[in-house]
C-alpha cells in the first residue's frame, strides 16, 4: 500500500460502501493509485465479525430491547436497527444527528464497507421498462442510459459479486450471470405451481437472486445456510467489500485505505472547472487534512454524497457542486414496503427444512406490464417466505407443562407471508438540504429531510395488500391476513436520488457516465445518481454504474480529457 | 467446481478465526451477578418453581435447570417499562399467596399436580385478560387500550423465551446447528422429532 500521509493520488474514492468498494477495485486494477477514505473506523474481514459465532444463550436479553437502549436511540429504535448483536455497525444517531421535517427514518453504516456488511442482499438489474418510464410518463427527466448500456456491467459486477439465481425470461426482471440457484421449499414450491396456474403465468414466485455464493469464487466459500449474515460472514459466502471489492483492491498494490477520514468537501478549481481533490477532517484528532487527485469517486452512499456536494459550496457555485441545475438535493426516493399478506398453509406436516437458507421468494412486478394498467403509475415486487412455525406459537389448546414443552420443542404449522416493495416517484419536492442550524459531533452541518409518499404511492399500497392476499388464497392459503405495517420514508434503507443523472445539465445534476456537469472529473456512482427507482433493491445496479463509470473514467483519463 | 463440504468450511473457517471464536462466552462467564436489583434469592427461587411448572424436566432438562428465574428478573429489569415491571412484581407477591389459600401448602414446595393446576388457571385468566380489561375500561369510560398486560402472560412469554433460547433448550429440547453447511426444502419430518432452534434474528 502506498502511505496514508501521502497528498496526491491517481484517484480518490469517498466512501467504502458497496459502490465505493466497487470504485476502489476497478480503478485499482486498472493501474491507478488511488485513496479510499472512509468516515468511520476499520473493521476488518473475519476477524472483527466478533458475535458471528455467538450463540443464542450467549445474547444477554436474547434479541429483546433493553428500556435503556430504546431510550438513547430513538430513531434506531424504530427498526431491527438497534438490536444485541450488530447495532455497533449502524451509525449512532447522537453523534450524526440529523433534521426530520417530516417522518424519516436514516439508517447509516459509518465504518469500512458501509452497509455492505449489513445489507439484505437482494440482487436484482433494473429493466428497459424501468430506465424508459419516465421518458414514457412524463415524470421528472429520462434516464441518460438504457439498459443495453449497463447489460455488460450487470454481467461482470455479477460475475465477480457472485450473485445465485434463477433464469426466468421476464421482460420486467432481466436474468444474469447467475451463480445456481437457492432452492424454494416445498410449500414455496407448491404455492409457486399454483400461482402459476391461477395467473395463467402474469405472476411468478421465483427463488429470491441473492448475493449468497451457491459455489465458491476467489478465496470465498460457498454459503453455509447460517443466515446470521447480518453479523459478517466467517466463510465471505455473502458479498461485501470486505469479503470481495477490498481484497481485490489490496491485491494490486494500488490501493490506500484510510479509516476516520470525514470527506468535507470537494476542492473546487474555478479556472479548471474541475474539483483538485478532497478536504478530510480527522474523525480521531479532528485535524483537517487537504488530498488531491486527477479524479474523484463520489460513493457516501446516497445523502451523504449529495451531502458533500451541497458542503462544498464555493462563490460560484453557493448553493454546493453541482447544483447549477437547482436539482441537488431533490427527487429523494426510497422503497416504500410492510404492506402485504400472510396466512395458513395446511398439511406437508410430515415435511421440513434442514440448514437457514440466506433468502426468501420473490415475486417480480406484475402491475403495469403488458396490458395491465392500474391508477397508479410503475409498481411492486414481493419478498417472502413460507416455513413451519416454531416455539413462539400460540397453542390454545394447550396451557403450561410437559404437554406445551413437547408440542413446542416440535415444528408447528407451516405459513407464508410476503411484503410489497414499490417504486416511489422522483418528486421534486421530496428533498433533503443542509441545516446549518444544527452541527453534527464534529461540528458539520446536517441534513434536513423532507420527504414524503404521495398518492400515486398509497393507492399502490392498497394493490401491494389486495394483490398478496389474492395470490395467497388462489394458492389455497386459509387464514389469510392482509397488514399494511405503516412506513416512513427511509424505512426501506434504499436511498435513492438527490443527485440525478440526466441529458441536460439544465434539469440534472449528473451526465450519462456519473459526471458532475458542473465538473466533470467528479463521479457520483452510489444511490444518490438515480433518475428512477424501479421496484426493484437497487445495490446491483451502483454496482454496476459504478464499473461503467470508473471504466469510463480510466479512458477519459488516458485520452487527456480528464 | 465443487462446493466446499461442510467439514472443509469449518476448518477453513477455525484457521481464519483462530481463538476469538471463545471471546463472548469467557466475557459473559466473567459477569456473574448477584440476584437482579430489586429481586431476592427468595423471588429468583420462585420464579424458577414457577418456570419449571410452565416448562417441567421430562427427558430434557426443564426451565429452572436453564436458569429461567434470574433470566425472567433480569429480563424485566431491564427490557420492561416501570408499569409492567410493576405489574410482575404485584403478580410475583401475589401468586404464592393466592396458592396457599386454595392448596394449604408453600408454592415452592407444593405438589407438582396442583402447581400444574394452578398455573393453568391462571393460564386461562391471562388468555382472556385482555378481552376483560377492555371491557371493564370501557364500562367505566376509558380508553379501550392501556390496560396493561396480565403478570402471568410475562411469567409465561418469558420463560418460554429464556428457555427455549437457552443452551439446554436450544441443543437438547430444539436442535441446533451453528454451521448446517447445506440447505433441504423437503427434508422428510416424523412427528416427535425436534424442531430447528435459529439463531437469535
Amino acid at each position: 500500500m502506498v502511505s496514508p500521509n501521502s497528498s496526491h493520488y491517481d484517484a480518490i474514492v469517498v466512501g467504502s460502501g458497496i459502490s465505493g468498494g466497487w470504485a476502489a477495485k476497478e480503478l485499482t486494477e486498472k493501474g491507478l493509485k488511488v485513496l479510499l477514505l472512509e468516515r468511520g473506523r476499520n473493521i476488518e474481514h473475519i476477524k472483527d465479525y466478533t458475535n458471528a459465532l455467538r450463540a443464542p444463550w450467549d445474547v444477554p436479553h436474547r434479541g429483546r430491547d433493553t428500556v435503556a437502549d430504546k431510550a438513547a436511540h430513538p430513531v434506531q429504535r424504530r427498526d431491527y436497527i438497534l438490536n444485541e448483536s450488530n447495532r455497533d455497525w449502524w451509525a449512532d444517531e447522537k453523534d450524526s444527528p440529523y433534521v426530520e421535517k417530516k417522518a424519516f427514518d436514516w439508517f447509516r453504516g459509518y465504518h469500512v464497507g458501509g452497509r455492505s456488511l449489513m445489507w439484505g442482499r437482494q440482487s436484482y438489474r433494473h429493466s428497459d421498462i424501468d430506465f424508459e418510464a419516465n421518458a414514457r410518463e412524463g415524470v421528472a427527466v429520462d434516464w441518460p442510459i438504457r439498459y443495453a448500456d449497463l447489460a455488460p456491467w450487470y454481467d461482470h459486477v455479477e460475475r465477480f459479486a457472485g450473485i445465485s439465481g434463477s433464469i426466468e425470461n421476464l421482460p420486467q426482471l432481466p436474468d444474469g450471470q447467475f451463480l445456481p440457484p437457492m432452492e424454494l421449499n416445498v410449500v414455496e414450491k407448491a404455492v409457486a405451481a399454483r400461482i402459476k396456474t391461477a395467473f395463467n403465468d402474469t405472476r411468478r414466485l421465483i427463488i429470491g437472486r441473492t448475493a449468497n455464493l451457491t459455489l465458491p469464487i476467489q478465496e470465498r466459500v460457498n454459503c453455509q445456510y447460517r443466515n446470521k449474515c447480518w453479523l459478517g460472514c466467517p466463510f465471505g459466502a455473502y458479498f461485501s467489500t470486505q469479503s470481495s471489492t477490498l481484497p481485490a483492491a489490496v491485491k494490486t498494490g494500488n490501493l490506500t485505505l484510510r479509516p476516520f477520514s470525514i470527506a468535507t468537501r470537494l476542492l473546487y478549481d474555478k479556472d479548471t472547472k474541475r474539483a483538485r481533490g478532497v478536504e478530510v477532517l480527522d474523525a480521531e484528532t479532528n485535524q483537517t487534512y487537504e488530498f488531491t487527485a486527477k479524479i474523484v469517486f463520489v460513493c457516501a452512499s446516497a445523502f451523504n454524497s449529495t451531502w458533500l456536494l451541497m458542503n462544498s459550496a464555493t462563490e460560484i457555485w453557493p448553493d454546493g457542486l453541482g447544483s447549477s441545475s437547482g436539482e441537488l438535493g431533490h427527487n429523494a426516493m426510497d422503497h416504500h414496503f410492510r404492506v402485504g399478506a400472510s396466512g395458513a398453509v395446511e398439511g406437508y406436516l410430515d415435511r421440513t427444512t434442514f440448514g437457514r437458507r440466506p433468502t426468501g421468494f420473490y415475486i417480480p412486478r406484475f402491475r403495469n406490464i403488458g396490458a395491465d394498467k392500474r391508477n397508479y403509475l410503475r409498481g411492486f415486487g414481493y419478498q417472502g417466505g413460507a416455513d413451519r412455525s416454531g416455539w413462539s406459537r400460540e397453542i390454545a389448546e394447550l396451557g403450561i407443562g410437559a404437554d406445551l414443552k413437547q408440542a413446542l420443542s416440535e415444528p408447528g404449522p407451516w405459513s407464508i407471508g410476503m411484503t410489497g416493495f414499490g417504486e416511489i416517484l422522483p418528486y421534486h419536492d421530496n428533498r433533503i438540504s443542509l441545516d446549518r442550524s444544527a452541527k453534527d459531533k464534529w461540528g458539520l452541518p446536517v441534513l434536513a429531510m423532507d420527504c414524503e409518499i404521495k398518492e400515486n404511492e398509497i393507492k399502490m399500497r392498497a394493490d401491494m395488500m389486495d394483490d398478496a392476499a389474492e395470490m395467497l388464497e388462489a394458492a389455497g392459503v386459509k387464514k389469510v391476513r392482509k397488514n399494511d405495517d405503516g412506513y416512513n420514508f427511509g424505512r426501506g434503507i434504499h436511498e435513492m436520488g438527490t443527485a440525478r443523472m440526466g441529458r441536460d445539465p439544465k434539469t440534472s445534476v449528473l451526465n450519462g457516465h456519473n459526471q458532475v456537469w458542473d465538473a466533470p472529473n467528479v463521479f457520483v456512482t452510489d444511490g444518490a445518481c438515480m433518475t428512477s427507482g424501479a421496484a426493484v433493491n437497487p445495490s446491483l445496479t451502483y454496482m454496476a454504474l459504478t464499473a461503467r463509470a470508473a471504466s469510463f473514467a480510466v479512458d477519459e483519463l488516458k485520452r487527456g480529457n480528464l | 467446481m465443487m462446493t466446499m463440504t461442510r467439514r472443509e468450511a469449518l476448518l477453513k473457517m477455525a484457521v481464519a478465526i483462530g481463538a476469538t471464536a471463545a471471546g463472548p462466552r469467557l466475557l459473559a462467564a466473567a459477569f456473574q451477578p448477584g440476584p437482579p436489583g430489586g429481586f431476592t434469592p427468595a423471588d429468583l427461587a420462585l420464579l424458577d418453581e414457577i418456570g419449571d411448572t410452565i416448562i417441567p424436566p421430562t427427558h430434557v432438562p426443564g426451565a429452572k435447570a436453564a436458569g429461567i428465574g434470574a433470566f425472567m428478573a433480569m429480563m424485566i429489569n431491564d427490557c420492561y417499562e416501570a408499569d409492567d415491571q410493576a405489574v410482575f412484581k404485584a403478580g410475583l407477591a401475589k401468586l404464592p399467596a393466592a396458592y396457599a389459600a386454595k392448596y394449604h401448602e408453600p408454592f415452592l414446595t407444593g405438589q407438582p399436580a396442583n402447581r400444574t393446576a394452578f398455573l393453568n388457571e391462571l393460564d386461562q385468566e391471562q388468555r382472556t385478560h385482555g378481552s376483560r380489561i377492555r371491557k371493564e375500561r370501557r364500562e367505566a369510560g376509558l380508553p379501550e387500550n392501556g390496560g396493561g398486560p396480565h403478570y402471568f402472560r410475562l411469567m409465561k412469554e418469558l420463560t418460554l423465551l429464556g428457555y427455549f433460547t437457552s443452551e439446554i433448550g436450544s441443543t437438547q429440547a430444539l436442535r441446533y446447528l451453528e454451521v448446517p453447511g447445506s440447505f433441504n426444502g423437503d427434508a422428510p419430518y416424523v412427528k416427535g422429532e425436534s424442531d430447528n432452534a435459529d439463531p437469535i434474528a
